[in-house]
């Protein structure tokens, strides 16, 4: 199956050659939206392959510029990383064409297509990027990639709303930046590379105190990025105000980003576990405060997006416990919640097109105009807060019996504290239904119409929502076969560094193109001198 | 710096007192209102940044190009190579920023970053101890509830302090 490693730069080279194409043809805006809509959908292609292509090889590796590690730079799909980037390439195509619909029903105001659809692709590239890096400063300019985007796509159109809270967010995530790249050179110097895996092999060997520092100054920096509860007061500022799509896709992919890279760091580099107890009580934290604040908004918007704080914390909560069965289901959470909540932040889009708010004390009876909305909104809310037979339950079970096996008083409390989470959450969201379904209008609502596109976008998110329980079975076997990927490090180091953990420096495919043309050269000389005498 | 105790290890001292300052100002301005102040703060700190992977790179030696220097005496090339590109990506990120706040001057007038508008109302909400939501339905009944309440307790003959309606169940 290793043939099939070219599949490996895809997801990334495609969505960046489409986003140099749209930006070229910015005067035709049909041309963008099919570029756009082919490149995406290729790149899901490739994603899909690529996970069952190393689900049967082991994690394929792509030697950038024909440098293998150490010396290179190279992508490393393992089953943690083609998983991820499987569904982020699914929501991302989903949301495209959930912003197509919406571009062609109102015209260019909301989403200008000319600027839209390039970021939305170097977006794209960005988080595959981080998702297949195997090198930690590949992984810092992967971050900067999606950044830079997300820059371009938040403070969209550039109202005072948008640039208020586009500002916040940059300056958080430029600082977070700027912490990360700390830690970067911090780590060079105290072993002399930024491979993960040779930083794997070296970490344990230097001074224990220097290990702890750098692993707290990669949780700090990535801490920020996933929104973890001391370091998560700019989400639910930024996120709210900017168009529904870019919304969806932000919440549903970039807080995910950032968990990606800790349970990476987490399993990776700093084994053992040091800063468990930390995670565990910034977990319960973030699943506490988040959801307290989630209760307090009468925005949906808002409120979802402290729903989305909060339920980082119980992702947070499974990496912390430090076991395969915690990676596990934290893994499998992490799948459930992109879907579930960038469907939510879609279906609150449409609920703002059909109610033309989405305060709650202005909305109301929506359930007799539009019963679909009011089923698109139901399913995946209880999804959310985790009603059997949900996937949001499977996962929420999953880390419950992960804590209540690792058996300490703090795992007891995380538990506790997840369940106390999980009806919070039921009572946020019920309530919310209820506001915006229920309650008698509070004004009368211009009948609108609602795309197509958009509407079947969303509704295509929410079967995929409830498919999730449907392959539960297999899909959950695949995340505990990733997480003691993950839990056997050798694994990984070995297949990045073959010749015994040292790696080649030079990859197979150069040194046998070499070998070829030595001996080509060799023949050459052969017969030339068969030829002299 | 002294070259018989670990030639290689000891950083440069004046390249980390650099750091220590432009990292110290950086965080300073990063801490004011105005973004042009941030802005400032975030190149400081980016470029006090920078320097650390100077120092990261070990003690400095010539051009790392085979042939031009003997091999022990070239500096570490990666370091460089990794700033080169932080450098880029900060100077992206500075015009951005440059823009926000020139659109920012042009909307308002100033370039101040404002606080959070829906927060502060929850907030003052909250302090008033107010209902969050303005609720169709329940409003005349929940008054009701709360008139009846008092009037039932008065009937008990409880002394008037203990029944000020604006203590309603809450």
């Amino acid at each position: 199956m290793s043939d099939l490693t070219w599949l490996v730069p895809l997801p990334v080279m495609l969505p960046l050659t489409g986003a140099g194409l749209a930006l070229a043809l910015w005067r035709h805006a049909s041309a963008q939206r099919v570029i756009t809509l082919v490149v995406l959908s290729l790149s899901l292609v490739a994603s899909v392959g690529l996970l069952f292509a190393q689900s049967g090889s082991g994690p394929l590796i792509v030697d950038v510029g024909g440098w293998s590690a150490p010396v290179g730079i190279n992508l490393v799909a393992d089953r943690l990383s083609s998983l991820m980037l499987a569904i982020s390439a699914l929501v991302v195509l989903c949301v495209l064409v959930y912003s197509l619909a919406q571009g062609v029903a109102d015209g260019d105001e909301e989403t200008p297509v000319a600027i839209y659809h390039p970021s939305y692709l170097v977006l794209a590239a960005g988080i595959a990027i981080a998702f297949l890096s195997g090198d930690l400063f590949n992984l810092y300019v992967g971050f900067e990639v999606l950044l830079a985007a997300s820059y371009v796509l938040i403070t969209l159109t550039g109202t005072a709303e948008r640039i208020r809270s586009g500002t916040i967010y940059i300056v958080v995530a430029l600082l977070s930046s700027v912490i990360f790249l700390f830690a970067i050179g911090l780590a060079y110097s105290a072993t002399g590379t930024v491979n993960m895996a040779q930083l794997a092999q070296r970490l344990p060997e230097i001074d224990p105190g220097i290990s702890l520092a750098l692993q707290l100054l990669l949780l700090l920096a990535f801490g920020i990025k996933a929104a973890i509860f001391p370091l998560s007061a700019w989400l639910p500022d930024s996120y709210p105000t900017a168009p529904a799509p870019v919304t969806a896709v932000f919440a549903g992919l970039l807080t995910k980003v950032g968990v990606y890279a800790i349970i990476r760091i987490q399993t990776l580099l700093f084994p053992g576990g040091r800063a468990d107890d930390l995670l565990m009580w910034a977990a319960l934290a973030t699943m506490l405060v988040g959801i307290l604040g989630a209760v307090a908004q009468n925005d949906i918007k808002r409120l979802l997006s402290f729903t989305l704080v909060s339920h980082i914390g119980f992702m947070i909560f499974g990496i912390s416990l430090s076991s395969e069965a915690g990676m596990a289901a934290a893994i499998f959470y992490v799948v459930h919640h992109i879907t579930v909540q960038t469907t939510l932040f879609l279906v609150a889009g449409l609920i703002e097109r059909r109610g033309g708010t989405t305060s709650l004390d202005h909305l109301g009876g929506l359930a007799k105009i539009a019963p679909l909305l009011a089923v698109l909104f139901f399913v995946p809310a209880m999804n959310l807060a985790g009603i059997p037979p949900f996937s949001g339950f499977l996962g929420k079970v999953g880390l419950l019996e992960a804590g209540v096996a690792a058996g300490t008083p703090m795992t007891y409390a995380l538990v506790a504290g997840g369940v106390v989470t999980s009806l919070l959450t039921l009572y946020a969201l019920v309530k919310a239904w209820n506001k915006a379904f229920w309650q008698t209008a509070p004004a009368p609502v211009e009948p609108v119409h609602l795309p197509r596109g958009m509407v079947g976008s969303a509704a295509v998110l929410v079967v995929f929502g409830i498919g999730l329980t449907v392959v539960a079975g297999p899909l959950y076997a695949y995340t505990e076969r990733a997480a003691h990927d993950l839990d056997d490090r050798d694994g990984y180091i070995t297949a990045v560094l073959p010749d015994g953990g040292r790696g080649s420096g030079i990859s197979d495919r150069v040194a046998r193109e070499a070998a070829e043309a030595r001996e080509a050269a060799d023949e050459a000389v052969d017969e030339a001198e068969a030829v002299t005498p | 710096m002294s070259p018989d105790v670990s030639p290689d290890m000891s950083p440069n001292l004046v390249l980390v007192v650099v750091i220590a300052v432009l990292v110290t100002t950086g965080v300073y301005l990063l801490l004011e209102r105005s973004l042009s102040r941030v802005l400032i703060g975030i190149i400081l700190l980016g470029n006090g940044i920078n320097l650390s992977f100077l120092v990261a790179g070990g003690a400095a030696g010539g051009a790392p190009i085979v042939g031009t220097t003997p091999e022990g005496e070239m500096s570490d090339p990666l370091p460089q190579a990794m700033v080169l590109t932080a450098i880029v990506i900060t100077l992206g990120m500075t015009a951005f920023l440059l823009a926000l706040a020139y659109r920012s001057w042009q909307l308002h007038r100033h370039d101040e970053v404002q606080d959070d508008v829906e927060d502060r109302r929850i907030a003052r909400i909250a302090a008033r101890d107010e209902p969050i939501f303005e609720d169709a339905d329940a409003d005349m009944a929940k008054l009701d509830l709360e008139r009846d309440a008092a009037e039932a307790r008065d009937e008990i003959g409880l002394s008037g302090a203990a029944t000020t309606p604006s203590e309603g169940p809450r």
